[in-house]
């Protein structure tokens, strides 16, 4: 992926599966949505004058009892429910995307140095990862998360909500990271180039830095790409559950939780929408993350 | 079994318990007060000091830490705050209804992933085999709350045919209270199995289609062909047996996840196992119970890699050689 032609070499191979082509396309759209949802959507949920609660439990418009003005329904405070998912769906990729960034950060360090320096120092980090790595990563995230939320004061927790979920999804990952990138380090560490750079003179930082890293990153590029879902699913499971993002900031785990309530009252749009949005965002995610998998990577398959 | 290797393996298993325990304790520091949590805000100090005497709180940590240990080696956790009662005896209520909700979607997911996979694997070239893989591709991506919603709303709304919450009537066993004898019992464990199960089923099947395929490239495969064995014998007899080793890791990693996504589904059904408890003693900031649950999560998740350990190692000679 580093320059234009293999960029170019990626898109013409897409091209030859529909599936995976596909999958890429509806991934973009929903990017494209996300990050454009203050501009398109119909209206802003944040903005709790807007709502009237005669619009409130509307179905979606093509319904008996429909609003042409809410094409998907409106919920239980008349907020009309496309809006609430186009925001949502920003709230989950966002996080997502930090929480993938963070696990990286941390897991690329801590594996560079555990590679390099090997010794007490890849003892101690490698000790913690397999520490960690005895727990499933969903647990994990669910404890931090909860945790670190009943240590604030209740007043403090909606506000500290977004920090202490992506916080949790990227300790809960790291080392996934740690392991590859300790792996890819101690085999490119041992070849002639890092040999002839140290003779001539480099610096440690140096030879980690601009030598080692870059050829280690392939792998890291893979597994992020593969991490997303995780973590937008884990986030969402997260808000499902109560110890993520609160209802004045939701994200589509959230608008799950909140929906639930209202299924049992044969309110179904409420729960439905945000769930198909999360369902085909993170099938999307995974297709393209397969597949680059594959390409990039055979090894890890 | 080589001593060293077997040593290294109890060591981790201890070192994980070690650890989780001194943050399970640490938490009792950090959150929250104990003397303020029993009581109230506006007892008087000489109250507060005579409960904090009594308790051991005015003891240095190590001694305290010991004294948790102790207590913890006993199954003593404390009184819950919101329930008023023993954690011990919550513990020992809720177990049995996670562990026959995790065994039921542990058998579901083997029983229906293993035979996928095989067939997957030997007409991998079929519509089958890629209309399968899609589909796990589709059930790992299913969040398992999701997918617990949407039979709710089929079964339980439209259909009104399963229950939607609870483990329907239960019959005692000694201490154990089954729902598996009961006719409303089994009703209401359908969904919350299936839910639980549905994306190891796609992690299972993925996992035997691949290490089948592994073996059937093996040469001993093709001189089993060679010597005209039926096909059905060279599958079961010899390719399948072969991927039992993964299968044997996978299934301890498997309990693994069935127990902590136990707590999703638990939440979605209502199911009156460990999982409600620890996401109620969460919310409410349930001191004792959470370091309870976080020292059985940690003795049971230790326990579960040890064992895999260990079966691995005896069931492959290269494991336990390379590493002792």
């Amino acid at each position: 992926m580093s320059s234009m032609t293999g960029m170019r070499d990626h898109v013409t191979a897409m091209a030859t599966q529909p599936a995976v082509l596909g999958a890429a396309a509806i991934l973009l759209a929903l990017v494209v949505v996300a990050a454009a949802a203050p501009w398109f959507a119909p209206s802003d949920p944040s903005d709790l004058a807007s709502l009237d609660l005669f619009d409130s439990h509307l179905p979606p418009s093509w319904l008996n009892g429909g609003d042409a003005r809410y094409l998907l329904g409106t919920d239980s405070q008349g907020a009309d429910l496309l809006s609430l998912l186009m925001y949502g769906l920003r709230t989950s990729l966002t996080v997502g995307l930090l929480a993938v960034a963070l696990s990286v950060t941390i897991g690329l360090l801590l594996g560079l140095i555990a590679g390099y320096a090997r010794g007490w120092a890849d003892t101690l980090i490698m000790r913690a990862a397999d520490i960690q790595f005895t727990f499933p990563a969903m647990l994990l995230a669910l404890l931090i998360g909860g945790l670190a939320r009943s240590m604030l004061p209740v007043n403090q927790q909606e506000e500290a909500a977004f920090f202490i979920v992506v916080l949790a999804l990227g300790i809960s990952h790291w080392p996934h990271f740690a392991r590859l990138v300790r792996a890819a380090v101690i085999s490119e560490a041992g070849k002639n180039y890092v040999m002839a750079s140290r003779l001539s003179g480099r610096g440690h930082a140096g030879i980690l830095f601009r030598h080692i890293m870059p050829n280690s990153l392939n792998p890291v590029f893979v597994l992020a790409t593969m991490d997303i879902a995780f973590a937008i699913m884990t986030e969402a499971t997260l808000s499902f559950l109560g110890f993520g993002m609160p209802a004045s900031q939701p994200s589509l785990g959230t608008l799950i939780r909140v929906g639930y309530g209202y299924l049992f009252s044969g309110e179904w749009w409420i729960v439905a929408f945000p769930s198909l949005v999360l369902v085909t965002l993170v099938v999307s995610v995974n297709v393209v993350g397969d597949w680059l998998r594959d390409r990039l990577d055979p090894k890890l398959r | 079994m080589n001593p060293v290797y077997f040593a290294r393996r109890v060591g981790h298993a201890v070192l994980v318990v070690f650890i989780v325990s001194l943050i399970a304790f640490q938490l009792g520091e950090v959150i929250g007060d104990p003397v303020t949590a029993i009581l109230g805000l506006d007892a008087p100090a000489s109250a507060r000091e005579a409960l904090r005497e009594q308790m051991g709180l005015d003891q240095p940590w190590p001694v305290r830490y010991l004294a948790f240990i102790g207590d913890a080696l006993q199954g003593e956790f404390g009184m819950s705050y919101r329930a008023q009662r023993p954690v011990a005896d919550i513990i020992v209520e809720r177990i049995p209804a996670t562990v026959e909700l995790a065994i039921s979607a542990l058998i579901l997911s083997l029983w229906i992933g293993i035979p996928l996979g095989v067939v997957a694997a030997i007409w991998r070239e079929s519509c089958w085999a890629s209309a399968l893989m899609t589909g796990s591709v589709v059930g790992v991506s299913l969040p398992t709350f999701v997918v617990g919603i949407m039979l709710i709303f089929v079964f339980s709304v439209q259909l009104g045919m399963l229950p939607s919450f609870g483990r329907g009537q239960t019959v005692a066993i000694g201490a154990w209270q089954t729902g598996l004898l009961t006719a409303s019992g089994l009703a209401a464990l359908i969904m919350p199995a299936i839910s639980l199960a549905i994306s190891q089923v796609a992690l299972v099947a993925r996992l035997v289609r691949a290490e089948m395929l592994e073996v059937l490239r093996m040469d001993y495969i093709r001189f089993a062909r060679a010597r005209g064995i039926r096909d059905r014998v060279v599958h079961f007899r010899h390719a399948l047996r072969n991927t039992l080793l993964p299968i044997i890791t996978v299934s301890g990693i498997q309990i693994g996840y069935l127990i902590a996504f136990a707590v999703v589904v638990e939440q979605v059904f209502q199911w009156p196992g460990l999982g409600t408890m620890f996401l109620a003693a969460l919310t409410e900031s349930d001191i004792p119970v959470i370091t309870a649950f976080l020292m059985l999560i940690a003795c049971l998740f230790a326990g579960i890699n040890l064992i895999v350990d260990m079966l691995y190692a005896l069931a492959d000679p290269r494991v336990r050689l390379a590493e002792g």
